[in-house]
């Protein structure tokens, strides 16, 4: 079998790396960075930390290398999505494709590029620390399934999940994976606005009775757009929010990293997707549309020339 | 009431946008005072200058210990809202003769004086900008309005206000006497509240996205959604507002204020925030949030607001390592 990572970051680092595990599964990963490509075609692609390991991945940046695959794992930032299956597009035309992005709406794009579609969402976390060289930060599983408006077969969402598993990368194959990803959405897309909007790390904020109940506020309304949408979570995101206190207390959320670097934030997946499943089934979701926009502005900011002294008003 | 004596009671931009006119045009005999012991001296030894917008040359005292100050019949307080409690305290005693004019952002400044003194009072708003430039200068930048009327609880007289008012526009000012000050005051406020919060947060100057809504994720929904929750707090409060808020943000970002399309407005509080220093949302979205509370109207958006730039506050203090205070729910 041969599956292709489509956004060889850290995320898909880990897949590529622990797919690269099984001797019956050629592994590819595309990324557009080629001192990482160079790196990993030259000396393996090593993880350490949570796991330790060194695979054999053929890497590319240019997409028209990639040969036919039965697999794709789509790892690109949300924002990347289209670009990158524009490109590997080719490489898919008889396979399923898997995101395992953050948010809702990569599916989406994914289906418009390729014949089947798996849902996605993961739990594992890590970071580059040099080309080649990535360090897994925390375990945790995956869940995937069916993505229903183009759906890749059961067969294929278990064949992925049991090479997953088989490689050390604890993988659900479900009939229906949207409680998982749904679960991890409302936290992330609680959570993250408020890392980003104040710089506050995620414990910190926590600790602020007011953002507290902010972070609540966000996360009510995304449950009832859920519910709506007739989704049944895993587990209450709330609850999660205060686990992630105990457990990631000076951790900057990963969009605060994103606005600290003047990078495009994942927010459109994020309180952007709440938002527009809310629309579509008529439940108001007045601050995640409000935190979606501050994001926004703030990326907005970082084009607008800013007086050097300014007035009082 | 006769006056000729005037103290401007903070020496910020707005502060010395008053005494640079008052004193530069004559009309009245005018002292500082200041924060900082050399920007007193600094004032002293060489007067203050206006430039921009107006042309003007101010002979001044200036203290930054109240017990220096000559006796006046006029302090014009013009220190920041975050300011305002340790400089009226510091008041606390003198001057018992004066009228106390406040021209703070938000609500509760007027009591916060009164905390300090039975002084009479005039609540006053102003438009205005201007950019300090050293301990020296200031540009006048934005020539809007001053407003201001009797705070009702001193009973102080309309025709003391008039008079202030007259001497505003007699030295260059613009200024206009309102019998009742609320109407204007919070219209005003709903504007700040939307419009600098929004700029704190995404540190956007008044750009003319605060009032685009034609996109779904426009950042005008935000704005106007702020707005609403306040005209809804000034309905219930009794409050016939003088300028629709929204109208106020269309046309500040329509014509720039200045009449130039390119140029936007700074908002003072996000000037703080790209300066790390206590911003007035307390004063602003926190007395919007607790006004509505009082009266049983919803603000969550400006809750939410209030709550990001404290975050937000609390952040650079932790940068810095210096002590933080909670993201607390009740304004001081």
């Amino acid at each position: 079998m041969r599956v292709c990572v489509v956004g060889c970051g850290a995320i898909g680092s880990l897949f590529a790396a622990h797919l690269g595990q099984l001797d019956d599964i050629e592994v590819w990963a595309y990324d557009p960075a080629q001192p990482h490509v160079d790196a990993i075609n030259a000396g393996g692609l090593r993880v350490s930390g949570v796991s330790d390991l060194v695979a054999r991945v053929r890497a590319t940046s240019d997409a028209g290398e990639i040969p036919p695959c039965e697999l794709g794992v789509v790892a690109v930032k949300g924002m990347h999505t289209e670009s990158a299956m524009e490109a590997t597009a080719h490489a898919f035309s008889d396979g399923a494709v898997c995101s395992v992005q953050n948010g809702v709406g990569n599916e989406e794009i994914i289906a418009e590029h390729a014949p089947r579609v798996i849902r996605g969402t993961t739990f594992p976390a890590g970071h580059i620390v040099e080309p080649g060289h990535v360090e897994q930060d925390t375990g945790g599983k995956t869940w995937i399934g069916p993505f229903e408006p183009k759906p890749a077969s059961m067969e294929e969402v278990e064949a992925l999940a049991e090479a997953l598993n088989r490689g050390g990368f604890e993988t659900l194959a479900m009939e229906d994976a949207r409680g998982a990803q749904w679960t991890k959405l409302i936290f992330n897309a609680a959570t993250n606005p408020i890392g980003a909007l104040t710089g506050l790390p995620h414990g910190v904020a926590c600790d602020q009775p007011a953002l507290r109940a902010l972070i609540t506020g966000l996360v009510d309304e995304a449950k009832a757009v859920a519910e709506a949408q007739g989704i049944e979570l895993d587990s209450d995101p709330d609850e999660l929010v205060d686990h992630g206190r105990e457990v990631a207390y000076n951790h900057k959320a990963s969009m605060l990293q994103d606005v600290l670097a003047r990078r495009p934030t994942e927010i459109d997946q994020l309180c952007g997707g709440i938002v527009r499943f809310g629309r579509e089934s008529g439940v108001p979701t007045p601050l995640n549309e409000t935190a979606r926009a501050l994001v926004k502005g703030l990326e907005h900011s970082w084009t607008v020339e800013t007086p050097e002294e300014g007035a009082a008003r | 009431m006769g006056i000729e004596r005037i103290c401007v009671i903070g020496s910020g931009a707005i502060g010395s946008l008053y005494a640079g006119h008052l004193g530069g045009s004559g009309v009245a005999e005018v002292c500082v005072l200041t924060r900082r012991e050399e920007h007193a001296r600094a004032l002293n030894e060489q007067g203050l200058r206006v430039t921009g917008k107006s042309d003007l040359h101010a002979s001044l005292t200036a203290a930054s210990e109240p017990g220096e100050l000559p006796d006046f019949d006029l302090g014009i307080v013009a220190t920041k809202a975050t300011d305002l409690e340790e400089t009226a305290s510091r008041l606390e005693g003198r001057f018992p003769g004066a009228v106390m004019m406040t021209v703070q952002n938000g609500l509760g400044a007027e009591e916060t004086m009164l905390r300090h003194g039975d002084w009479r009072l005039i609540s006053a708003v102003t438009f205005m900008s201007g950019n300090r430039h050293g301990d020296t200068e200031v540009e006048y930048e934005l020539d809007t309005s001053t407003w201001l009327g009797p705070y009702a609880p001193t009973e102080t007289p309309f025709e003391v206000v008039r008079e202030v008012a007259e001497l505003l526009i007699a030295s260059g000012l613009e200024a206009e006497a309102m019998p009742d000050l609320l109407p204007a005051q919070w219209s005003k406020l709903i504007f700040n509240a939307a419009v600098n919060g929004v700029a704190a947060l995404t540190e956007l100057p008044h750009v003319s996205a605060f009032a685009s809504e034609s996109a779904p994720s426009d950042l005008g929904h935000v704005v106007h959604g702020l707005i609403d929750e306040g005209v809804a707090v000034a309905t219930a409060a009794g409050i016939d507002l003088h300028d629709d808020p929204w109208e106020m943000n269309e046309r500040a970002v329509a014509t720039g204020e200045t009449g130039h399309g390119d140029y936007a407005h700074l908002p003072s509080m996000l000037e703080d925030v790209l300066a790390r220093r206590p911003t007035e949302v307390d004063a602003i979205s926190g007395a919007l949030v607790a006004e509505g509370e009082r009266l049983g109207v919803p603000t969550p958006l400006n809750a939410a607001v209030r709550r990001l730039v404290r975050g937000k506050e609390m952040s650079w203090r932790r940068d810095t390592g210096a002590a933080s205070t909670p993201v607390e729910e009740v304004r001081k």
